[in-house]
């Protein structure tokens, strides 16, 4: 098994305050990785490094072996294009937490977008795929609505259909039910728990301890910029070794 | 607001008995407002009478004049200047916008100077720089491309447009700022995150969302310029004002003529307001739920149901 994402000693900060302190970590193929911990822990912000939304400062960060922002020649680093970084997040979907839906397009074209801006598919295919893609996430029948006419449950599965779309090798979940109501909580996660079932390797920051417990196949808990614990979720849910990770558990279980 | 209570749907379900009564109370009296139009009508009144009575109008000229050729040919000649300047204002305004948003500090410098100088100095110094650029520059010549008396160059046309132009693209540039800066960061990076590019991005995501902003404004901004265009008069265009004012001044009907040219002002400024609401419609796609009715819309509803009404009493 070859590693989808490795970390090796990621440091970040912005501005003066340093948000990762060295992040050491592999996320498997195959394998949904659960990243949990308190707000302002960092988990976030790693998440967003991963494609290179955010600019790592120190360190090495790799995704299914490329490095990602940068190409190393010897033993000197330079900066990629713009659309280098553009073709490596194409094999990477992100779901964010407040869903960032484009509003001024249907479901359907929210999800037909980047296929056919990036990959250049044609209009007709693009269509029928991302109706089939709006099945499987359970809205053939909103594919004509609008954003603003769905609740945030309905959007948060469209946006998942949206990452879909451009057949990504790895998905980031930043925190993807967090802005829900509760009782669209779960429709959201039924959708995750398929794709995770499908083999997608998906990293997922959540506060959902139940999925992490059910579908996580790992989970790290952050804290202060730094990996305190991590294993197998329901043996550092159940069993947290570290003082902080049992501090954080007993508020939130 | 008490027209609300007409507004139920013709077909609703007979209440069920155990529903309280629908109140009938009687409604508070707004004395005020009928104070208030009484004096308002009476001013009025006393207005166009002045105006009508008044024996120096000779109101038959304006009527006379109205339509006239030289009159007709003015006011296109004010619409297309008009539009004509706006479409350079719009389309540079956009790039300057992009400029100043710019990483670039080249671009954004740039932009930022162009923005002073032509927002800080007034359209009518503008024009006449435009117009009297032929004193310091005789001729114009863009090497092996292009070689002309300035003279040539510079027609009134040419100073109407550049002029504003030019000066349009400045305030459009400010607008679009603001609508590309409205659009919620999040929109941007769902974007690169799909893997499209920094232009991409621009094109379809951003821009089409800041339209919904930018609209609003730059209609507001049409409208000036209509009423701006009326400057050129300075550079000998032959727009409204200086087609109105020419037939004034040797017809000695100059307040008449004055009139004419503001009747045709307020007929364009008019017309492209409904022309604005509309295209604020289009653009305000997905931001809301359901749109209300146009005006026509309700007008065709408000004559349904009365049709409905007298079909069934």
């Amino acid at each position: 098994m070859t590693a989808m994402v490795r970390a090796e000693s990621v440091h970040k900060s912005f501005g003066l305050v340093e948000v990762l302190k060295g992040i050491d970590l592999e996320v498997k193929q195959g394998e949904v990785f659960c990243l949990i911990g308190p707000s302002g822990s960092g988990k976030s912000t790693f998440l967003r490094c991963i494609n290179h939304l955010e600019k790592i400062n120190a360190g090495r960060l790799y995704v299914d072996g490329e490095l990602v922002g940068y190409r190393q020649k010897g033993d000197k680093l330079y900066e990629l294009k713009d659309s280098e970084v553009a073709l490596q997040r194409r094999d990477i979907g992100m779901v964010f937490q407040r869903f960032n839906l484009f509003p001024h397009m249907t479901a359907v074209e929210n999800v037909m977008e980047a296929p056919v801006q990036v990959k250049g598919t044609s209009r007709a295919q693009a269509r029928e795929r991302a109706r089939e893609l709006l099945e499987k996430v359970g809205l053939a029948d909103k594919a004509g609505s609008y954003p603003a006419q769905l609740s945030g449950g309905q959007q948060q599965r469209v946006a998942i259909a949206r990452a879909l779309a451009m057949d990504p090798k790895l998905m980031l979940f930043d925190e993807p039910t967090s802005a829900l109501d509760p009782e669209l909580v779960g429709d959201v996660l039924d959708v995750m728990r398929d794709l995770a079932e499908s083999g997608m390797t998906m990293v997922v920051v959540t506060h959902e301890m139940g999925f992490a417990r059910e579908v996580g196949d790992s989970l790290v808990f952050m804290d202060g910029g730094v990996v305190v614990e991590s294993g197998d979720p329901r043996e550092v849910l159940t069993n947290p070794q570290h003082e902080r990770t049992q501090a954080f558990l007993s508020k939130v279980l | 607001m008490t027209d609300k209570i007409d507004k139920e749907p013709a077909d609703t379900p007979p209440r069920d008995s155990h529903a309280p009564e629908t109140i009938k109370a009687i409604p508070v009296r707004h004395y005020g407002r009928y104070v208030s139009a009484v004096v308002v009508l009476a001013l009025v009144a006393l207005l166009v009478n002045a105006f009508a009575t008044a024996e120096k109008i000779q109101w038959s000229a304006v009527g006379d004049k109205l339509f006239d050729s030289t009159v007709l040919a003015g006011a296109g000649r004010t619409l297309l200047i008009s539009v004509l300047a706006m479409i350079v204002g719009v389309v540079l305004g956009v790039v300057l916008a992009v400029m100043r948003l710019s990483k670039n500090p080249v671009t954004s410098w740039v932009a930022w100077a162009y923005i002073w100088f032509f927002r800080g100095t007034p359209v009518y110094v503008q024009l006449l720089l435009w117009f009297n650029l032929a004193l310091i520059f005789p001729m114009l010549n863009l090497g092996p491309i292009y070689k002309d008396e300035m003279t040539d160059v510079m027609t009134p046309f040419m100073c109407a447009l550049l002029g504003l132009g030019l000066n349009e693209a400045a305030y459009m540039a400010e607008i679009c700022r603001a609508g590309l800066m409205a659009v919620d960061e999040g929109q941007t990076e769902a974007s690169h995150a799909l893997g499209m590019s920094h232009g991409k991005t621009l094109r379809r995501i951003v821009i089409p969302q800041a339209m919904r902003v930018i609209v609003p404004p730059t209609g507001n901004e049409f409208i000036n310029m209509l009423k701006t265009s009326s400057l050129v008069y300075a550079v000998t265009y032959n727009e409204l004002l200086r087609a109105t004012s020419t037939i004034g001044s040797t017809s000695y009907a100059v307040m008449e003529m004055l009139f004419v040219a503001s009747i045709w002002y307020l007929v364009m400024t008019s017309v492209f307001s409904v022309f604005q609401y509309y295209l604020e419609r289009r653009f305000a796609r997905g931001s809301s739920r359901s749109l209300p009715p146009t005006p026509w819309q309700r007008v065709k509803v408000n004559l349904m149901a009365f049709s409905r009404e007298r079909g069934g009493a």
